[in-house]
């Protein structure tokens, strides 16, 4: 394969002030993601340490093996939510290695609200173990949770892929030989008391978990019984008595050991045979991605100096150069394994979109793994397009991703709108992981452009009504807009919905890649099969 | 009280842990078959493998097996044992239970029930022995407002004082006074806190101990009224009134004191008619002055120390004793040679308060040589659980004289191999290699004064410690070879520590 060439020169002031601006743009991601791993509260770290419990983090550490990487999810869920209540959701999930293998962790964080589930927190727990279901990662819950955030029950108990969804998926993932493990380190009341009693296997630490569908207060008011924690459901009842719990551990390090035991004894993982190639880093410094990335994600920029800085020795096989050089296709390797990326260089054309299928199904017949660079304003549009079929075309590079069965990996770049979104693999179209960088944008359009077409309804409304808007109240409503945009295009504001999985270092996302894809290697590739494609 | 000899060839040990164990080995010496009682999370303890009898008594809490006197008694019989043992801790002090073993026909090995009455009620001790002329720490009762009469009372006591509240216990309202000039305000708020917490202005007026010493007599005394001391045991290094480390003979004592203390304590057992081995508690305080605290009626934790330096087997006495034998020595045919000092092993973690260390224990190997005697209740394997005292054994090494004593134990401290849970050793290294210590310097507040901040070594120092059980095959094995994995390394293995966005550790304070 022969090497990308890059173009750019490092003591440019134009890549001097990228730098500049993008790596003060990660300066302020990481302090919010550090502010949001201490969790709660102070006092409710006091209270939690009182009670002779860990922290979070100290149970990960204690359940993974010593020295191995820890692929977070969505750090910073619910950020800006809830008047800040819920940092990181009260939850922390993610992809961590226990006895050699991969396994998703969904572990509650005590010290925020109790570990009760907000909205956000049901959809980061549902997320990850989306992520397990389609990777087949034994599951470990964590527990120490009371149950639903009452203040927001509406919104987080009874909908489709709400609290109860939890519990479908572990009976589900079960079915399917995904063992579900759970660690019961806290409470876990009323509904909460499922997450233990769906699992295979659970672990109850004394003196320290409970499990009850009703805790003392309400059975006092129920039945006029009085009952402790313990008496109701401690470990001793569950483990000795109830037969709820399988495992009595002395305390957490105890039950971190008898979790590890138990996912030493699971049947062992049956990697996919995906071909690798000896790994190779970038033959360009990945750190000059901070002043590749234009300050101002609107100004264009080749995005193969991206590709050069993310894939191994810089090595790149371009597919179709010539033709539709706006969607830049081709096949690289990350840290040894095989990735067919398509990156976008431009507006997608009729061209652009029928390369970006022929290249999915290439990939899908040689079950390479599929890589999405988003920097993507949109399908062209005008008269000759749409004469042309440019809802035909763009069709089916949608298709093609939407059936592709290879795991598929998003990054989020620089800009994605409108239908761009859903043809490089937007959050709908299931990629295994998707992440953003903080230079991001997520809309159905560009603020400007919303602004303009917004702008332009409300004139023509009013003239239909005979009126004549005066142009400093249009101006007031166009920057309005514009505000709004700028606001919810955010990468911020798309991982506090978990919109994406994370926002990345632009450095790090090679590792992250590269994590992704052999984690994704636990489960099978299918053989792919299209629909109707138009043509 | 009879004098015919009963022969004891089954004897019941109502205990566990080392203390049962240390039984089980007397019991054997003596040609007495040993019988052990068990609760259910005992099944696999050391004192049920190495008996050739046990009888299952009931749950795990005290009270359902250890506890429990009906239980003992009929596992008693039903194995037709002429005596039970009681150990230290549980029963053994408990005059209801000698009581209903001289009903059932057994042997009680230890105290009459009365005499064991009467040291158990803490005030009527002191009445009996301070009869018998045994010093107690001097203190006065003030009850009158007259501060006069307060500093009269004080002179007689002796500076430095500790006023009290008298209904009072624990630390309220207590306060020292070092010289006349306080006298008169601190008694006066002593008055004013007692009477608004106990509704009783009483305040007892005690001389106070600026650093005392603990230190014991072991006494031995048969039916036949004979009663000899086997020297004194310091037990200084106390934590939160726990004894950790104890040694004989004290560094405090000259033979002078030794004799008088000696002859003491065993004015007090004769003043309250005891029979069999039981200990006498002094307080020593800097001018060698000591004072009666109270009588173990029982065996003692710290026996061993007695036991190497005096060469007589306290376990085999107490056995002889109950059965109605005479004691086979006098008190001039007894010595000291020597020197020895015990280790208490807990499971308890020094790092983290002693609080308790519970887990499996995956290795266990305990030092042997010549003068290392460790009385031990556990093995590799066996499962520390929370229902019981924490004491898994104790080390005690013997030399002809102190300095070598500890030279050899913190050999033997060194050689101790416990895997699986915290517990004290390091710590215990530390305290013996305290300059203090090593010199004698020894007083009941020792730890305070020197360990309250302590913590483990620097790891650096345990890395050939750690590279030592990395090469005998880690616990925890990070790396399996997968028939299925490709020969290139996962990154999942090759990353290392790796975290997205990671800033200096997402600490939690």
């Amino acid at each position: 394969m022969y090497r990308l060439e890059s173009n750019i020169s490092t003591h440019s002031p134009e890549f001097k002030e990228n730098f500049e601006h993008n790596r003060a743009l990660i300066a302020e991601l990481k302090e919010r993601v550090a502010r949001v791993r201490q969790g709660g509260p102070s006092h409710a770290h006091r209270a939690h340490k009182q009670r002779g419990k860990l922290f979070v983090r100290e149970r990960l550490k204690l359940l993974f093996d010593p020295n191995t990487p820890f692929l977070e999810l969505s750090p910073l869920a619910a950020w800006d939510m809830y008047d800040n209540q819920a940092p990181g959701a009260g939850m922390v999930t993610g992809i961590g290695v226990v006895h050699g293998r991969e396994v998703m962790v969904v572990a509650h964080d005590a010290t925020v609200k109790g570990g009760t589930y907000f909205p956000m927190t049901i959809k980061k727990h549902l997320r990850a173990q989306e992520i397990a279901e389609q990777n087949r990662l034994p599951c470990i819950y964590l527990v120490d949770s009371g149950g639903i955030f009452l203040p927001y029950q509406s919104e987080t108990f009874p909908d489709r892929d709400h609290f109860g969804r939890i519990f479908y998926n572990q009976a589900r993932m079960s079915a399917q030989g995904i063992p579900q493990i759970a660690v019961v380190l806290g409470s876990c009341t009323a509904g909460g008391a499922y997450q233990p009693a769906m699992s295979d296997e659970v672990v109850i630490v004394r003196k320290q978990g409970t499990i009850y569908i009703g805790g003392p207060p309400l059975v006092k008011a129920a039945t006029g019984e009085e009952v402790t924690d313990e008496e109701l459901g401690g470990a001793d009842v569950h483990a000795r008595i109830s037969g709820v719990a399988d495992h009595y551990a002395q305390n957490e390090h105890h039950a971190f050991e008898i979790t590890r035991n138990i996912v030493q004894n699971l049947d062992p993982p049956r990697y996919f045979p995906l071909h690798r190639d000896e790994p190779e880093d970038p033959y360009y410094d990945p750190e000059e991605l901070y002043g590749i990335v234009p300050r101002d994600i609107r100004k264009p920029f080749d995005i193969r100096e991206v590709i050069a800085r993310l894939v191994d020795g810089s090595r790149f096989q371009e597919f179709k150069e010539l033709y539709g050089p706006t969607l830049v296709c081709g096949f690289a390797r990350i840290m040894g394994y095989p990735v067919g990326i398509l990156a976008n260089n431009g507006v997608l054309f009729s061209e652009s979109s029928q390369k970006g299928a022929h290249f999915i199904e290439l990939c899908c017949m040689r079950k390479i793994p599929l890589l999405f660079l988003q920097n993507i304003t949109g399908f062209i549009v005008g008269k000759k397009y749409e004469h042309q079929g440019i809802a035909r075309d763009g069709a089916k590079l949608v298709h093609a991703v939407a059936c592709a069965e290879v795991p598929k990996f998003t990054v989020i770049v620089g800009g994605s709108y409108g239908a761009g979104n859903y043809g490089m693999c937007g959050r709908g179209y299931s990629p295994r992981l998707l992440w953003m960088w903080p230079s991001g944008r997520i809309s159905v359009m560009g603020g400007e452009q919303a602004a303009d077409v917004l702008v332009t309804v409300r004139k023509r409304s009013l003239s239909k009504k005979g009126e004549r808007a005066k142009p400093e109240e249009l101006e007031a409503y166009r920057q309005e807009i514009l505000q709004r945009y700028e606001r919810e295009a955010s990468p911020y504001f798309s991982t506090a919905r978990l919109w994406d999985d994370g926002v990345l270092d632009p450095v790090e996302t090679r590792q992250a890649l590269a994590l992704g894809i052999a984690m994704s290697l636990n489960a099978p590739i299918p053989d792919t099969r299209f629909g109707i494609f138009r043509m | 009280m009879s004098s015919k000899t009963r022969p004891i060839k089954k004897l019941l040990i109502a205990n566990r842990g080392e203390i049962a164990c240390r039984i089980i080995r007397a019991c054997r010496e003596l040609n007495i078959v040993p019988v052990v009682v068990y609760s259910d999370v005992d099944r696999f303890s050391r004192h049920v493998l190495e008996a050739q009898e046990a009888v299952a008594i009931g749950g795990a809490a005290p009270a359902e097996s250890y506890l429990n006197m009906e239980r003992l008694i009929e596992a008693a019989r039903r194995t037709q044992c002429q005596a039970i043992h009681p150990g230290y801790g549980f029963l053994a002090e408990n005059p209801d239970f000698a009581r209903a073993c001289r009903d059932a026909g057994l042997i009680f090995i230890g105290p009459p029930a009365e005499s064991m009455t009467l040291v158990g009620d803490k005030l009527k001790a002191r009445e009996t022995v301070q009869k018998a002329g045994v010093p107690l720490v001097p203190g006065r009762e003030i009850a009158a407002d007259d501060p006069a009469q307060w500093q009269r009372l004080a002179e007689e006591v002796g500076y430095p004082v500790l006023i009290k509240a008298a209904a009072g216990g624990g630390g309220k309202g207590m306060r020292v006074v070092r010289n006349a000039g306080e006298l008169a305000s601190a008694v006066a708020a002593a008055r004013r806190e007692a009477q608004a917490a106990f509704a009783n202005d009483t305040v007892y007026l005690e001389k106070y101990i600026e650093k005392p010493r603990h230190v014991e007599i072991q006494v031995l005394a048969d039916a036949h009224g004979h009663v000899v001391h086997l020297f004194e045991r310091e037990c200084s290094i106390q934590r939160r009134h726990q004894k950790i480390v104890e040694e004989s003979p004290s560094p405090a004592l000259d033979s002078e004191l030794r004799q008088t203390m000696g002859e003491t304590a065993c004015r007090v057992m004769k003043s309250v008619g005891y029979v069999n081995a039981g200990t006498v508690e002094f307080l020593l305080d800097e001018q060698k002055q000591f004072y009666f605290l109270e009588v173990n009626a029982r065996i003692q934790v710290e026996h061993p120390v007695t036991e190497m330096v005096t060469g007589v087997d306290l376990v085999h006495q107490q056995i002889a004793i109950a059965s109605g034998l005479a004691l086979p020595f006098q008190q001039e045919q007894i010595h000291q040679h020597g020197h020895a000092i015990e280790c208490r092993i807990y499971a308890e973690d020094p790092a983290n308060h002693f609080f308790p260390s519970l887990g499996k224990l995956t290795l266990v190997k305990e030092p042997v040589g010549p003068g290392i005697r460790c009385d031990s209740g556990i093995y590799s394997g066996w499962e520390v659980t929370h229902h019981y005292d924490p004491i898994l054994s104790k080390l005690i090494t013997w030399d002809v004289d102190r300095q070598r004593a500890l030279a050899r134990m913190r050999s033997a401290l060194a050689s101790y191999v416990l895997l699986g849970i915290e517990h004290p050793v390091p710590f215990l290294q530390d305290l013996l290699a305290h300059p203090d210590f090593v010199a004698g310097n020894l007083h009941t507040h020792f730890l305070e004064e020197h360990f309250a901040d302590w913590s483990p070594p620097l790891p650096e120092s345990q890395l050939p410690l750690a590279a030592l059980i990395a090469a005998l095959g880690s616990t925890r094995p990070h790396k399996r070879v997968l028939s299925s994995q490709p020969a290139i390394p996962s990154p999942w293995q090759v990353l290392g520590g790796w975290e997205m966005l990671h800033t200096s550790e997402g600490k939690q304070t």
